[in-house]
């Protein structure tokens, strides 16, 4: 059996177990295990795979396999990873593990929870494992239908509207992806749904690219927050409970930069190429409008939602220069914005939980109080505005030297509007941080607020962690990118 | 040279050791712990610092005559097979002498917070702060190409970030540390854009290829051009620009005297001996680069040097604050060695700009180190900052008070102490250089010695007031550094520099000008002596001078406005103007978009939900209606 297809195995069959337990804290211990062994088996494939590329494996796809689903189609469930994959598969674990733990605290309908978060789980690890056009649809909306259910039974705030909001423009994209998966197909000769191959053949006439590429790239940018697709986020995020948040910022905005380019711009590069100026335009709006959006917002949840919008727009703005470089930093810039994300929201979700309110003017002097999640805090926000040895810096430079590539007065004007987002991204994050966690105690109950618990410090190590290892051996990551990216890159 | 290396290297870890290991322990560790570890890492950083120095300058170094640059880099991050981000080591005469400044005056810094520091608390942390910053900072002047220097440029900024906003308490300083991060970061958007264009045209981020003038970045320059001025022109400006934000260049200074909101320690170490003169480190590290390439960006520093020497040595004349007067005072130090480097050549004695630059932020280091430390004594002992609430403080600090005049007097000029063989040096740069500058620093010259001693007279002279809980001088640790640093003020002046640290590395031997110095004393000592008409002994003569010239006056005091302008842009421009509006925009436009999707596609199915009553009468009815029209549209 392939070794891909535990990704997905491991979350059904530990489904299977807690569908049949009854006890909540055996629930979550059952989800600390599966997930323990989810986050092992991620990097066992990343010594695999790199195992097998040191063996002088260069197939694009390593653990390539397929499985027969429909035959009158051709649709399969094959699968197979390049570096890249690897790269996500092993984010969505760390995400997963994280959330697990960020969750620790649940205590109503534990059971249902933990199962719909499965689900989704299944989503993204089937999401990244698969090479057939169809699959990829069928495990996008596998991820986003239990995202529906979280929101609106275990959110808060105005829930049910943003559940509904969510899912609603969520599936407007897929709706629109759907239309250009049936348009690759068909136009590449309605033989296999199959990427590599159709890369192979390479055959959709440019007529057809150029509305099929806007399509598809607008379906997967809705879920990378593009432009003017983006007003799912804020609410969706603000009304999600912590670790759906994560997982959902963290990984599954991450399906749409993934998408974006895996099945985009690789398979219709000619309609990329025309398309480019339109697209650059809206990442670029993205990331300078999420960032000013994030400066006046008052609620922790809108701060860091704005703040995806800006980031994952430039995941997308990377994406379109086109280059090896840029495209290194695009997914560089998805593994960073994802661990610190999910940082975020998990100190907020801590937070929250002990003040219960995510207004800025209502807290103030948190470090005096609980110095732990502070401290947590300022990383990921020195993190989130590029400081060098964490994250954030090595992919948003890999971006502005790609992007820098281009000459023409259009690509350097839209670079440098990108790159003054790092000025307002300072501004918004010190605002946070000299609001709740600097000056004075504002409210006096909250001095009898308790620091993290062991739970809450699991989470947030393991994700400083790697946010750091990212930051301070850049060239571990970047290269296991390029070698994967080449193929992509030949391309244009 | 690969022991030097290698030591070079350890100068570098130890350090980061001490942030990682202080910083996570924090509380774990008793105070005096975490004091004593940095103290001891400080002491080995020092001492191998010295044997790193003397090696360099007095053993392999020189090569026919020629101080070489050595260089041990190894590739960190790659952009494309030719351009990559690597770090490593450089050793050359101004990254050595850099190093040598850096440890002492952070050795002293960590001394005398032992006692400045005692009993505060986050004592363990703010150790943790100033390793971070000290291993920042020695990175970034050892870095071997600009992308490094980017890289340790940001962790200083953060560290700097991090201390001025020690007392995280109050609100004084949270703002001012935001301030200082935030203008700092605009700098450093133009330093990005700089390095991004020069790297791209030239192919190349490393300072081995960019000051090396033979290499191909001198001989075969890109002939882009973006809006009238070549490509390179607008990456050095831009670089420049970084360095002006660090370096408090007008109009970027504004950060700089709110900085003093961290603790005194901090202000002597960060904001006056080393990470403000990180941009003049900059721009002598880029030399080659400007003189060559660009010698109109190297005007254009010149003149804003000059400027900011100018209005910041005005300023501070009406300062109360004695942090803030030494704040503008530093200012107005480092534009004098911006203006150095923006009139030197690049050949032998040519070069002398150079030179002086690197000479006077050499002993401006530790003589204004002394200053804020003397002034951390002081306000220790009266706890305050005001100048009103001190004076005749000569009896109660004696070791501070005699420290204080020997800065006081080499900072004006005054020989033998430092200041004067440095400054002395600039002048005669200047008046080389372009003689309207010269009569800018000359002038200069004289505020500073003016300003300097009414700060010193108010202090240490003047009417005594009621002081609370004073206490004779203080513990040792603190005064100890106090009178090494005096030592070194004294002494530094005597250094041969202009056969260790020039502009083509090849040595020169320096002689006064006889010229320039005399007239420049004069004007020092004239500035002292109306200091001291003014201020010995409490008068009506200030008032008298600030009421005739009040215009002048109030704006020197609100500093001319610069203030008022940040307050402008930040709140009136990007709060109110772009961020309001934006956020309106996508809740009610863009949002409001989509929810008008929501709530047609509600209204819609709730009209057309009226077919689907059930009322069979209603579907007869609309049966037949239908049959009707549809046979009609047949038969015609």
């Amino acid at each position: 059996m392939n070794f891909l297809y535990l990704f997905v195995l491991v979350p059904l069959v530990m489904m299977g177990v807690i569908a049949l337990l009854k006890d909540s804290k055996r629930i979550k211990q059952v989800m600390a295990v599966g997930a323990t062994i989810q986050l092992l088996l991620s990097f066992v494939l990343l010594v695999k795979f790199l195992d097998l590329r040191a063996a002088g494996d260069t197939a694009e796809m390593l653990f390539t396999s397929t499985l027969a689903w429909y035959e009158g189609l051709n649709i399969s469930l094959s699968c197979g990873v390049d570096g890249i994959s690897v790269l996500m598969i092993i984010l969505s674990a760390i995400i997963v593990f994280t959330g697990v733990f960020a969750s620790w605290g649940m205590t109503e309908q534990v059971k249902e929870y933990f199962l719909w978060f499965l689900m989704l789980s299944i989503g993204v690890f089937g999401f990244f494992i698969t090479i057939d056009l169809f699959a990829m649809f069928l495990f996008y909306e596998v991820a986003l239908i239990p995202m529906y259910l979280l929101i609106g039974v275990w959110g808060t705030g105005r829930k049910e509207y943003s559940a509904m909001k969510l899912t609603l423009m969520l599936m407007g994209g897929s709706a629109f992806l759907l239309l250009g998966i049936l348009g690759i197909f068909f136009f590449s000769g309605a033989e296999t749904m199959n990427i590599l191959e159709i890369a192979a053949k390479n055959n959709i006439p440019e007529v057809a690219q150029n509305w099929i590429f806007p399509i598809t790239f607008l379906g997967f940018g809705v879920l990378g927050a593009l432009f003017p697709f983006h007003t799912w986020s804020p609410d969706g995020h603000a009304s999600a409970p912590t670790a759906v948040s994560m997982l959902h910022a963290g990984v599954l905005m991450k399906l749409g930069g993934y998408g974006c380019f895996r099945v985009a711009m690789y398979l219709m590069p000619v309609g990329a190429e025309n398309w480019t100026t339109l697209f650059l335009v809206l990442t670029g709006i993205s990331v300078i409008y999420g960032a000013f959006g994030a400066v006046v917002q008052t609620d922790l949840k809108y701060i860091n939602a704005y703040s995806s919008v800006s980031h994952c727009g430039m995941v997308l703005f990377a994406i379109l220069m086109l280059n090896q470089t840029a495209m290194t930093g695009a997914i560089m810039q998805m593994l960073s914005h994802g661990l610190m994300t999910a940082l975020f929201f998990s100190l907020i979700g801590a937070i929250y939980g002990r003040t219960h309110t995510r207004e800025i003017s209502q807290m103030g002097g948190l470090m005096q109080i609980m110095p732990f999640l502070s401290v947590c805090w300022v990383i990921a926000g020195m993190a989130s505005l590029g400081l060098p040895g964490l994250s954030g810096f090595v992919s948003e430079m890999n971006i502005f030297m790609g992007a820098f590539m281009h000459e023409d007065l259009f690509h350097r004007v839209i670079t440098i509007v990108a790159c003054a987002s790092i000025v307002v991204t300072a501004v918004y994050i010190l605002r946070v941080i000299g609001k709740i966690l600097y000056g004075a105690v504002v409210n006096e109950h909250h001095r009898e607020l308790t620091d993290a618990t062991w739970y809450e410090r699991i989470a947030a190590v393991t994700l400083i962690v790697f946010i750091a290892a990212i930051g301070c051996l850049p060239f571990f990551p970047t290269e296991i990118i390029g070698d994967s990216l080449g193929v992509i890159v030949s391309k244009f | 040279m690969e022991q030097s290396m290698f030591i070079a290297l350890f100068i570098l870890i130890i350090p980061v050791l001490n942030f990682l290991f202080i910083g996570l322990m924090d509380d774990k560790l008793k105070p005096k712990t975490a004091g004593l570890l940095g103290i001891l890492g400080l002491t080995v950083v020092a001492a191998l610092s010295y044997f790193t120095a003397f090696d360099y300058f007095f053993n392999y170094g020189k090569v026919d005559g020629m101080y070489q640059s050595f260089y041990e880099a190894f590739s960190w991050m790659k952009f494309t097979e030719t351009l990559s981000i690597d770090l490593g080591i450089l050793l050359d005469p101004i990254s050595v002498m850099m190093l040598v400044v850096i440890s002492t005056v952070s050795l002293c810094v960590h001394i005398y917070s032992m006692g400045y520091m005692h009993g505060e608390k986050g004592f363990q942390r703010y150790y943790a702060f100033l390793s971070l910053f000290t291993f920042s900072m020695l990175g970034l002047v050892v870095a071997t190409n600009i992308f490094q220097m980017y890289i340790f440029w940001e962790l200083v900024g953060v560290s700097s970030y991090l201390l001025i906003g020690f007392y995280y308490e109050k609100p004084s300083a949270i703002l001012a540390s935001k301030k200082a991060f935030i203008v700092t970061r605009f700098a450093d958007l133009g330093f990005l854009i700089g390095i991004l264009i020069l790297g791209y045209y030239t192919g190349t981020f490393d300072f081995k290829v960019l000051t090396d003038t033979n290499s191909s970045v001198f001989t075969s320059t890109p002939a882009a051009t973006f809006m009238g001025a070549s490509v390179l022109t607008w990456a050095t400006a831009l670089i420049f620009m970084g360095g002006a934000g660090k370096s408090a260049m007008l109009p970027l200074h504004i950060w700089l005297p709110d900085a003093m909101e961290g603790p005194t320690p901090v202000s002597a170490l960060i904001h006056a001996a080393t990470m403000v003169v990180a941009g003049v480190y900059l721009v002598a590290r880029m030399f080659p680069v400007y003189f060559i390439l660009t010698p109109e960006v190297l005007t254009g520093i010149a003149y804003i040097g000059a400027a900011t020497s100018l209005y910041a040595a005005i300023v501070a004349c009406t300062q109360t604050d004695i942090k803030r007067v030494l704040a503008f005072s530093t200012i107005s130090q480092i534009a004098y060695m911006m203006v150095a480097l923006g009139v030197s050549k690049f050949e032998g004695h040519d070069g002398l700009g150079y030179m002086a630059s690197m000479f006077h932020l050499f002993t401006h280091a530790f003589f204004k180190a002394l200053l804020f430390l003397g002034a951390g004594a002081v306000i220790h002992a009266v706890h305050s900052n005001e100048m009103s609430e001190m004076g005749g403080l000569r009896k109660y600090l004696p070791i501070t008070h005699i420290t204080f005049l020997i800065a006081c007097l080499s900072i004006a000029g005054i020989p033998p102490f430092s200041g004067f063989f440095s400054k002395d040096e600039i002048l005669v740069a200047a008046w080389e250089g372009d003689k309207i500058i010269f009569f800018c620093q000359y002038f200069v010259a004289g505020l500073t010695a003016f300003y300097m001693f009414r700060l010193y007279f108010n202090i240490f002279w003047g009417e005594e007031k009621q002081y609370e809980h004073i206490h004779k001088e203080h513990a040792d640790c603190m005064t100890i550094p106090l009178l090494f640093l005096a030592l070194l003020t004294v002494v530094t002046g005597f250094i041969p520099f202009g056969q260790l640290v020039t502009a083509d590395g090849f040595g020169f031997d320096l002689h006064t000008v006889f010229e320039i110095a005399i007239p420049s004393v004069l004007i020092g000592v004239v500035g002292i002596l109306v200091a001291w008409i003014m201020y010995k002994k409490p008068t009506q003569i200030p008032d008298k001078v600030a009421t005739s010239v009040k215009p002048l006056y109030v704006a020197a005091k609100r500093k001319f406005y610069f203030d008022e302008l940040y307050m402008f842009i930040t709140k009136k421009i990007i709060f109110r103007r772009i961020s309001t509006p934006i956020a309106w925009f996508d809740r009610r436009c863009v949002d409001g978009f989509m929810d008008f999707q929501a709530w047609w596609s509600n209204k819609v199915s709730v009209k057309i939900k009226g077919f689907q009553s059930g009322d069979v009468q209603l579907y007869v009815a609309i049966f037949i209606v239908a049959i009707l029209v549809i046979s009609a549209i047949i038969c015609l």
